[in-house]
């Protein structure tokens, strides 16, 4: 049986290197490639509907033959089709034996023809059975897959075929993946294939293919491959090693000492891309607060909220918009700018104008009202509201089999930086912007020189609260929109402006990227926890160093 | 004879202060003997419950007496007063888990129920000597005491003042609460504290200790009124007052603010962790949720709507505030918070002085139209003092 699977490989292999074959002469002449490749299409159109029927034949072996042919031909619609039976997933309609896809209705199956793609219509759920295979020709589908999916021109799918290898080693696939990896192009999915041969190999008998395995799993990071050589350098309570072969497992121990420096910068590398993204919500979080703080010289307690009412807005346009996600989240920014922007001048013209000179007064009357925005949301829906994340957010990228970042993390790193440029620009190239730093320096000079200190407060509070809203928008991709939402985030962008000084853009950026860097390297060593109250003590003692922050303002003007 | 002049001057130099102080000995006195003597269908019997619930009202008061010391009188806005509280509770709590011995679920003698079920197998130090009851309340005492002076030891030296002050509080605070919710702290994590069985020997749920604790806990808020009152009418006082209204000019004048700011903060640390400890008993448990921002910043409130400035202005808006939240929380759970954000609002946009300000302000308009100001008694010029005192430019 073994040697028969193997025969089969062979023929595999030897096709497949055709296949590759003809796949180069159309990169070296396009156009006469293009002419044997219609050609064989219209050669093969008939074959390959034989070979269709064939894979419900009447033995098992006879599939098997069905099989090997279809992965031997160049159409696109075989891998679906043999995915699905080794998924056991093929049906036939019973009155005619057309093989279809199968998709379960109400009333029903509704079936779908696999060479057209046509609907054939719904039928009841006894009209269509499954194809039965056994254990050789689940054998067969899985090489055949593995053979079309590795000479498939998508670099992504030979990517993702490649790791799947590494995951579930087949020894019965060696030979397919050794002739796959000698043909592949990309240095990346060929390291791949390397790594999922040298798993297979480990298990060989000959000591010299162990010891080039041993060598190709030592240049890998894939988890399984760390793993591999981890059982073989492993040591018993005797201290001697549990693997027979005492140079192989000396050999693995050597190797494992540089994947394990290679993992140790991949870890690095993460935990900083998660303490930049960390950080870059901070910085989304502190900033408003960081403006509306320096100019005003007056703490908004109400800011976390102001943050959750850009979240709501988010949910709200949504709720509008239902099909259309991918734009409606778009649309959500100006919209939480505009809807958290008018609370805030709002709350700065009602409330907050009658207690200037009095930061404390205005502390606990923006606390008042963070209690009562927070209780009117709770009113609305006592529960956390369900925000979706459009497709072009979701998803990671793969850097390699140890490293992974999820696409949110860079876009709203990319977006607070987006923000924070936006923000410089409007303070540094604007009158309403050189008003307002004027205010910040000076605000009995900028009186005497005709600036309204007092529109430019309400402006001031409505932008700072606007890019609260506009965080808030970015929050409710990676957190749970909720009642309580600002309040988790308000004593970290507190700590942010305290940190990185008041007023001060550059302050509140390092402040906000240092912080959020730290916190993440010390999650894994002392807890979440711990590490946050640790932060929390530097601060504390931070502030004996320079009470004023980082970047603090210099001058006069400086003391209150 | 010294001792009885100067309570003589404290109480007959404070004109609404001494009808608080005899309202509060009133109620020290009464409550007892309402809930005794009176037969219970009786429409004057308090039933027990009651008691304790103004046992409960008069720790905050005790409470918004100690955050009033330093906000009214010295302007440090500390929204972490909560902290100090907690701490003493925790300390008192911690003595009411050792009475427990082997009367809890496990019937661990030596362990508390919760390491017990965290499998520790033995107690770790810092839980010595909470058999002791004497050592227990030095603890209340020390313990509040001391995380105020490293705190106020490290802020007032490098002149943290003001709403940065504020927030550092309210983040010492914050960090304390994620401390304590962590099950290997080793203070019960989530839950807390609780089940307790007994005090000194007395079953903590009878009608008599809780009688004995409202008791106690209307003596102590007395105690700390006349503290707190002979401390501001001191010199002392009188500097802490100067610092709130103008910091540097008192340093100017040779002062050393931040000596005087750490004493007065120590002091109103150590009376919040008092507080806390005759809170724990009388309401069964102590858990990390009060040391939650929004707990400290409630005192606050109180303290701001009963009058920041006037030591009775915090008896009696902590009194006010928390007979509120009780009804409302029962009556109209939703409207509670609308209610508190809005008291925040009103009383600091509208009622800089609170409910004392307004009252006086009426009790002056009334006196002025009566005796169109020839009324020169030492009193009224006391009052006026007072009032002075009372004006707060935070």
């Amino acid at each position: 049986m073994n040697i028969l699977i193997r025969a089969i490989c062979l023929v595999g292999v030897i096709s497949l290197s055709a296949l590759v074959q003809a796949q180069e002469i159309k990169s070296e002449d396009p156009q006469a490639s293009e002419a044997t490749l219609t050609e064989q299409r219209q050669a093969t159109e008939a074959e390959f509907k034989s070979l269709l029927e064939d894979l419900n034949g009447k033995s098992f072996s006879a599939k098997s033959k069905a099989i090997t042919a279809l992965s031997l031909l160049s159409d696109d619609r075989t891998l679906p089709i043999l995915k699905k039976m080794q998924d056991g997933e093929l049906f036939y309609r019973k009155s005619d034996g057309v093989i279809v896809f199968v998709a379960e209705v109400e009333e029903g199956l509704e079936l779908t023809d696999v060479i057209s793609g046509e609907s054939l219509g719904v039928v009841g759920s006894r009209d269509a059975r499954k194809i039965r295979i056994n254990n050789g020709v689940r054998q067969q589908l899985r090489s055949a897959v593995a053979l079309l999916e590795l000479a498939s021109p998508d670099r992504k799918l030979r990517l993702e075929s490649a790791r799947n290898m590494i995951k579930s080693p087949d020894d019965s696939l060696r030979e397919v993946l050794a002739l796959a990896s000698k043909k592949e192009k990309s240095d990346e999915v060929k390291h791949l294939l390397d790594v999922a041969i040298a798993r297979i190999d480990i298990q060989s008998d000959d000591q010299e293919v162990r010891a080039d395995a041993v060598e190709v799993l030592g240049t890998a990071v894939e988890p399984e491959a760390v793993a591999v050589l981890n059982s073989l350098a492993k040591k018993g309570e005797d201290g001697k090693y549990l693997e027979s072969n005492v140079e192989i497992a000396k050999l693995a121990e050597l190797k494992l000492k540089s994947i394990n420096t290679k993992l140790g910068i991949f870890k690095f590398t993460e935990n900083l891309m998660f303490g930049l993204s960390l950080g870059s919500i901070l910085l989304l979080a502190a900033i408003g607060l960081a403006i509306t703080f320096g100019v005003m010289g007056v703490i908004n307690m109400a800011h976390g909220e102001m943050i959750m009412l850009g979240a709501y807005t988010t949910f709200a346009i949504q709720q509008l918009l239902p099909n259309h996600i991918n734009v409606s989240l778009l649309l959500a920014v100006p919209a939480a700018f505009l809807v958290s922007g008018t609370a805030g001048v709002l709350i700065e013209r009602i409330i907050i104008r009658h207690l200037y000179g009095r930061p404390l007064d205005t502390l606990l009357a923006t606390f008042g009202i963070s209690l009562i925005l927070q209780q009117a949301v709770r009113m609305y829906r006592a529960n956390n509201v369900p925000v979706v994340t459009p497709d072009w957010l979701s998803g990671f990228w793969q850097v390699n089999g140890a490293l992974s970042i999820t696409y949110n993390r860079i876009y709203i790193l990319i977006f607070a930086l987006f923000v924070l440029a936006a923000l410089a620009l409007l303070l540094k190239k604007t009158l309403v912007g050189l008003q307002m730093r004027a205010v910040t320096q000076n605000r009995a000079m900028a009186n005497s020189m005709g600036i309204r200190s007092n529109w430019v407060d309400a402006l001031t509070f409505g932008l700072g609260s606007g890019i609260a809203g506009i965080a808030g928008v970015a929050l409710s991709q990676i957190t749970n929109v909720g009642p309580n939402l600002g309040q988790s985030y308000i004593i970290d962008s507190f700590m942010v402006v305290v940190f990185g000084g008041v007023g001060n853009l550059l302050g509140t950026f390092f402040a906000a990227m240092s912080l959020g860097i730290v916190n993440k390297f010390l999650e894994p060593v002392t807890g979440a926890v711990i590490g946050k109250i640790i932060v929390l003590v530097f601060i504390i003692l931070f502030i004996q160093w320079r009470p004023r922050g980082l970047f603090a303002l210099k001058g006069r003007f400086a003391e209150d | 004879m010294l001792k009885n002049s100067i309570l003589y001057t404290l109480i007959m130099n404070d004109k609404v202060g001494r009808y608080i102080l005899a309202a509060l000995l009133a109620l020290a006195i009464l409550v007892p003997i309402l809930n005794i003597v009176m037969p219970e269908d009786s429409f004057l019997h308090v039933p027990t419950y009651t008691v304790s619930l103004l046992g409960k009202y008069l720790c905050y008061a005790l409470l918004a007496l100690a955050l009033d010391l330093v906000w009214g009188y010295c302007g440090i806005l500390s929204l972490g007063h909560g902290a100090f509280f907690a701490l003493g509770g925790y300390a008192m709590g911690m003595y009411l888990m050792r009475q427990i011995g082997d009367r809890g679920v496990y019937g661990n003698a030596e362990l508390p129920d919760f390491m017990v079920f965290l499998n520790w197998d033995s107690l770790p130090w810092y839980w010595l000597g909470f058999d002791s009851f004497t050592f227990a309340m030095i603890m209340v005492i020390v313990v509040p005491g001391l995380l105020a002076f490293v705190f106020g030891w490290l802020a007032f030296r490098s002149r943290v003042t003001g709403v940065y002050l504020s927030i550092i509080t309210q983040a010492l605070t914050f960090a304390l609460m994620q401390a304590f919710f962590l099950n290997d702290f080793g203070f019960g994590g989530n839950n807390g504290l609780t089940d307790f069985k007994e005090i000194l020997g007395f079953d903590i749920q009878s009608d008599g200790t809780r009688l004995t604790l409202f008791v106690l806990s209307a003596v102590s808020v007395i105690l700390a009124y006349l503290a707190c009152r002979f401390i501001t009418t001191s010199k002392f006082g009188r500097v802490l007052v100067s610092i709130r209204d103008a910091e540097s000019r008192t340093r100017f004048l040779g002062y050393r603010v931040e000596h005087y700011k750490l004493l007065v903060f120590i002091f109103s640390a150590m009376l919040a962790g008092i507080a806390g400890a005759l809170f724990v008993p009388q309401v069964g448990i102590i858990n990390p949720g009060e040391f939650s921002p929004i707990n400290s910043i409630e005192i606050v409130i109180w303290v701001a709507l009963g009058g920041r400035g006037t030591l009775y202005g915090a008896v009696i808006g902590a009194l006010v505030v928390n007979y509120a939240k009780t009804y409302f929380t029962g009556a109209f759970p939703e409207i509670w918070l609308f209610m508190l954000g809005g008291l925040f609002v009103i009383s600091t946009t509208y009622l800089p002085r609170g409910i004392v300000g307004v009252a006086e302000s009426l009790m002056g308009k009334r006196k002025a139209r009566s005796t169109h100001g020839s009324d020169d008694s030492p009193d009224q010029s006391d009052a006026d003092n007072d009032k002075n005192i009372g004006e707060v430019k935070s």
